[in-house]
């Protein structure tokens, strides 16, 4: 059945491939979130925690009516604790049509709606997509095309142009930066992807997030190695410094 | 002005004080009839503000909290735990003489026994758990005792096992039914403790005379005699209250003048209670914000100060921490940690739409910061999403900091129970004064479950324990099948079940009537008979597996289940899937239907809850394998939790599964442990404090009862485990309570750190 409950014209239901999901997360996104994360991602990081998640028919198929119906059942509660809807990955723009329907169903249910990509994709993100999206949680890992390359496999470029067009929209962002020692914590990098943070004007918080070996054990399973066996987590008077470069651009970071 | 400066007040203030302890009160009907809701209605002062104007502990406060932290070390390293205990002396109100921790620094006064820490024996509930437990931690009871129990003094152990029938005796023995109150106090009577404050003893005896005088009628039959036996039980408790006042030097025979003796009085008539009832749980009812009322006034009088006020109320929870009972190591193994369930709610809203929170109720959080974590007394918060932001703030602060509050629904609740009720034990609510509940322990469901595909055989020890019904032949177990077979079963339990409460309490009122805490009620009281069920979400996932999945049988030599093969997935409660969830709500109408049809003693109305405290554990271990695909002597989960490692969903999915049970079928509660790491909280504190209270509202607004909220890594208990020294405040919430976590046994700590830790993805 089409979700015609919201503005605009009918939004039909798409068939998406699910990988998982997790109510009352609080990190992605304002609140208590219900987290959908989706399968498929054309990016291949070094540190990725959810190597399960690469492959699109890693997940299972879901229409987006089901999920919609799905979140509805949760809504009166994300309404109370201030929370709303995330969809994350993977990536999500891989399947954009289904994100659209999705995002489109959680408005109409008068849910805050969050968009966890790493920009790669953005190009798939049209305007009508993104109209249905409150806050874009911006993923850039890198701020140097080497860096980006040798880190994901993928050039840096297409996130950059994405946060400039949502900035020219007045898309709010939460940018989100995974710092890795000896990886991402050249200090060049960082004061340079603060400073084009900044002059976005529409990024509302960095949040620094320390690299964790917790998905090593997923990487295991899959009978891979995992390639950043040797690396440590940063101590936290390193993760501070780097939340420091930010805050020095007036970005609110934590 | 100084604590210093209030002695000096000349004696002629003192008395004209004590002559209007009324004054500057509200008039009402609560000057007419023993009507404390009216007074406090009339008389609070609601607080919507922030917890800035709070004051840390005074130095007499820190200095006392430092001799008794000091008593509780050595109490930890004292066999089984228990530091002192009585072997002479029969507890009674009057019984021990004044003591004191250090009288110099104390405010508020009075001890269970003659020593701090020191146990008092209460036989009269029976006489082998009061022996067996003073021999297991090394003492002799005095041969004086031995004389009079069991052959001078007949008690109610042995009263309830004269009338115990044989289908009782095998349920008990197999597990199927376990912690009955049939060998010391039941508890769960909540005394209106505020009544001595407000009233005096004096006003409480003239009012239970006329009582008395309102039973002199035509035919006195059984029913009027107990009652008017009762009463003048009642009336004796009430003088010997007084004597016990005397002994510390109080004149309980007024009502409190000033907010000192405020928190004094309501204190000794609860400390009377105790040191004459051992119950399983002796709430404290809701004293905080009521005793507000007299904080408040003193406050307006220029006589107290924030500091003073909170040195009350930190001393009498210093008070309310020290309280112990004589248990036995099996007993411990049941309720682990030795729980007191000394309950006090705060919070709350009137019904006419005022939040009943007071500067006190924050006070009492308070305590938490200023003396650190405890499990007692079991501080519970009456939830509503309209309570002021400023209260849930400091609620939510606290509980991240110490993990030692639960959380309950007034929005749910007020509908039933009004505005004066309290919790007792843990989930249990009552109208304060008018209500009491017979406490019944619980039946395990999982257990029926087996008997029901085992023809009423026991699958441990192959008694045929229930009635031989035809048993399931097939390899494959059929839904339709099993569930024909449960329906008598839980029919069956049910019949049972409820024998068993019947000569429990009629033996209870005989041989160990409560008479300070009845004399604290009104003349006639609602009694409920509250049952309960273990193993909820076992048997939810069980029905589960074999109606989505394929389950086989795995029989042993005598033809009895005792495993099961599960092949394929199930959904599993604690996911917010209807397919499983819609069973768990039809296991509790189902089993409250079969138990509403039963008839209780003293036209006690049946009610059950959904809490099985720690006794999860000792369930699990006398139950065999399930369909669901439990092994053997596995617990169960805690309470109404899905089981461990099986609600994959995260927290909502989680909390909306079991806020889909109905509390109309479930009015003695429905208890749920939530465990979340600080990380997945959110990232600043500040978040962490706004997404807990916004889940307290969601899980409130979605029909949830009750939600004990822990904030630890798993690292810190797994820490705990190995180093007990390095913790001993480290307090969790468990089902319905909480503990001193090295204070559990090594079993009961496992199984908190098995249990589902809702951390990110």
């Amino acid at each position: 059945m089409p979700n015609t409950s919201g503005q605009g014209k009918p939004v039909p239901s798409v068939v998406g491939w699910v990988h998982s999901t997790e109510t009352g997360g609080t990190v992605d996104g304002p609140g208590l979130r219900y987290v959908l994360f989706l399968s498929g991602c054309p990016l291949r990081c070094r540190y990725c925690h959810n190597p399960d998640s690469w492959h699109m028919h890693d997940g299972h198929r879901e229409t987006s009516d089901a999920v919609v119906a799905e979140i509805a059942s949760y809504a009166p509660f994300l309404k109370r604790a201030h929370g709303g809807v995330t969809l994350s990955g993977g990536e999500p723009l891989v399947q954009p049509a289904f994100c659209r329907a999705v995002l489109h169903g959680a408005k109409a249910l008068g849910l805050h709606t969050a968009l966890d990509t790493s920009g790669f994709l953005g190009s798939h993100a049209d305007d009508a997509l993104l109209a249905e999206t409150d806050l874009v949680l911006l993923d850039i890992k890198a701020f140097s095309e080497e860096t980006y390359q040798s880190l994901t496999g993928a050039p840096l470029r297409p996130t950059l142009e994405f946060a400039e067009r949502l900035a020219a929209m007045g898309k709010p962002i939460w940018l989100r930066y995974v710092l890795v020692p000896g990886l991402t914590d050249i200090t060049a990098e960082i004061e340079g992807l603060a400073e084009f943070a900044a002059g976005l004007g529409t990024v509302e918080r960095v949040d620094v997030l320390p690299y964790h070996d917790m998905g090593a054990y997923k990487w295991a399973q899959l009978s891979m190695a995992y390639p950043l066996a040797d690396t440590q987590p940063p101590t936290p008077e390193e993760a501070e410094r780097v939340r420091e470069i930010f805050r020095a651009q007036g970005l609110t970071t934590h | 002005m100084n604590t210093a400066a209030m002695s000096l007040r000349s004696d002629t203030e003192q008395r004209a004080t004590a002559e209007d302890p009324w004054r500057g009160f509200t008039p009402g009907t609560w000057q007419r009839e023993i009507n404390l809701r009216d007074f406090i209605l009339g008389n609070v002062t609601p607080y919507e503000g922030e917890a800035g104007f709070l004051a840390g502990a005074t130095e007499r406060t820190a200095a006392l909290w430092d001799k008794v932290s000091d008593l509780l070390r050595q109490e930890r390293a004292a066999k089984g735990h228990v530091l002192d205990a009585d072997t002479e002396m029969v507890s009674s109100i009057t019984a021990h003489p004044a003591a004191y921790v250090d009288r110099d620094l104390e405010v508020i006064v009075g001890l269970q026994t003659d020593k701090p820490l020191k146990r008092a024996i209460m036989p009269f509930g029976g006489w082998r758990m009061v022996k067996t437990g003073l021999e297991a931690y090394g003492f002799t009871p005095s041969p004086r005792l031995k004389e009079v129990f069991p052959g001078l003094r007949k008690t109610h152990n042995d009263g309830v096992f004269d009338v115990y029938t044989d289908e009782v005796l095998r349920c008990r023995k197999s597990g199927l039914i376990t912690g009955l109150p049939d060998a010391y106090g039941r508890g769960r009577i909540i005394g209106d403790y505020r009544r001595l404050t407000l009233y005096g003893a004096d006003r409480l005896i003239a009012d239970k005379r006329d009582q008395m005088g309102s039973l002199d009628v035509t035919v006195l039959d059984e029913a009027v005699l107990r009652l008017r036996e009762e009463i003048a039980e009642q009336i004796r408790a009430l003088e010997e209250l007084k004597e016990l006042g005397a002994i510390y030097g109080f004149d309980l025979s007024r009502p409190a003048a000033t907010a000192r003796e405020a928190v004094q009085w309501t204190y000794l008539a609860y400390l009377a209670s105790i040191k004459e009832a051992n119950g399983a749980a002796m709430s404290l009812g809701r004293v905080s914000s009521f005793l507000d009322i007299y904080i408040q006034r003193d406050m307006a009088e220029g006589t107290l100060t924030e500091a003073e006020a909170q040195e009350l109320i930190d001393q009498f929870v210093i008070k309310l921490r020290m309280v112990r009972f004589l248990r036995t190591p099996e007993y411990d193994e049941l309720f682990s940690g030795d729980p007191t369930w000394v309950t006090e709610c705060l919070g709350g809203m009137a019904l006419d739409g005022r939040p009943l929170v007071t500067r006190s109720s924050f006070r009492m959080l308070q305590t938490l910061h200023n003396l650190g974590p405890a499990p007692e007394p079991n501080l519970t918060v009456l939830w509503s999403e309209r309570l002021p932001q400023g209260f849930k703030d400091f609620c939510a602060e606290t509980s991240i900091k110490s993990s030692s509050v639960q959380y309950e629904n007034d929005d749910l609740m007020r509908p039933y129970w009004g505005d004066d009720y309290g919790i007792a034990c843990c989930v249990s609510a009552m109208r304060i004064g008018k209500q009491m509940q017979f406490f019944g322990a619980r039946a395990n469901l999982a257990k029926a479950l087996l008997y029901a595909i085992n023809d009423g055989r026991d699958e441990v020890s192959g008694d045929q324990v229930a009635p031989a019904f035809a048993p399931i032949t097939d390899d494959v177990l059929d839904y339709d099948a099993v569930v024909e077979r449960l329906l008598p079963m839980m029919e069956w339990l049910a019949r049972v079940y409820m024998n068993a409460l019947n000569a429990i309490h009629f033996m209870h009122d005989k041989y160990m009537y409560e008479r300070l805490e009845m004399a604290l009620h009104d003349r006639d009281v609602l009694r409920t008979m509250a049952c309960g069920i273990a193993g909820l979400s076992v048997v939810a996932d069980s029905l589960s597996a074999i109606r989505h999945a394929r389950v086989t049988v795995v029989r042993d030599d005598r033809g009895l289940a005792t495993d099961f093969r599960v092949e394929g997935d199930y959904p599993a409660f604690g996911n917010n899937d209807a397919r499983v969830d819609d069973i768990a709500v039809w296991l509790v109408e189902t089993f409250m239907g079969v138990l509403r049809k039963q008839k209780a003693y003293r036209d006690a109305v049946p009610t059950q809850s959904v809490l099985t405290i720690t006794s999860n554990v000792v369930y699990g271990k006398k139950t065999g394998s399930t369909p669901d695909g439990r092994k053997a002597g596995e617990p169960f989960a805690p309470g109404a939790n899905p089981m461990h490692g099986r609600d994959h969903k995260g927290a909502l999915a989680s909390m909306a599964s079991v806020a889909k049970l109905p509390y109309e079928h479930a009015q003695d509660g429905i208890s749920y442990t939530f465990t979340i790491v600080p990380s997945a909280l959110g990232a600043t504190e500040e978040e962490r404090i706004a997404n807990l209270t916004g889940m307290l509202d969601g899980y409130v607004g979605a029909g949830g009862h009750h939600i004990n909220v822990n904030v630890f890594d798993k690292e810190t208990l797994l820490h705990a485990m190995d180093h007990p020294e390095l913790y001993p405040q480290l307090t969790i919430r468990v089902s319905g309570y909480a503990v001193n976590f090295v204070k559990l046994t090594r079993e009961q700590q496992l199984d908190v750190i098995n249990r589902t830790f809702h951390a990110k993805h």
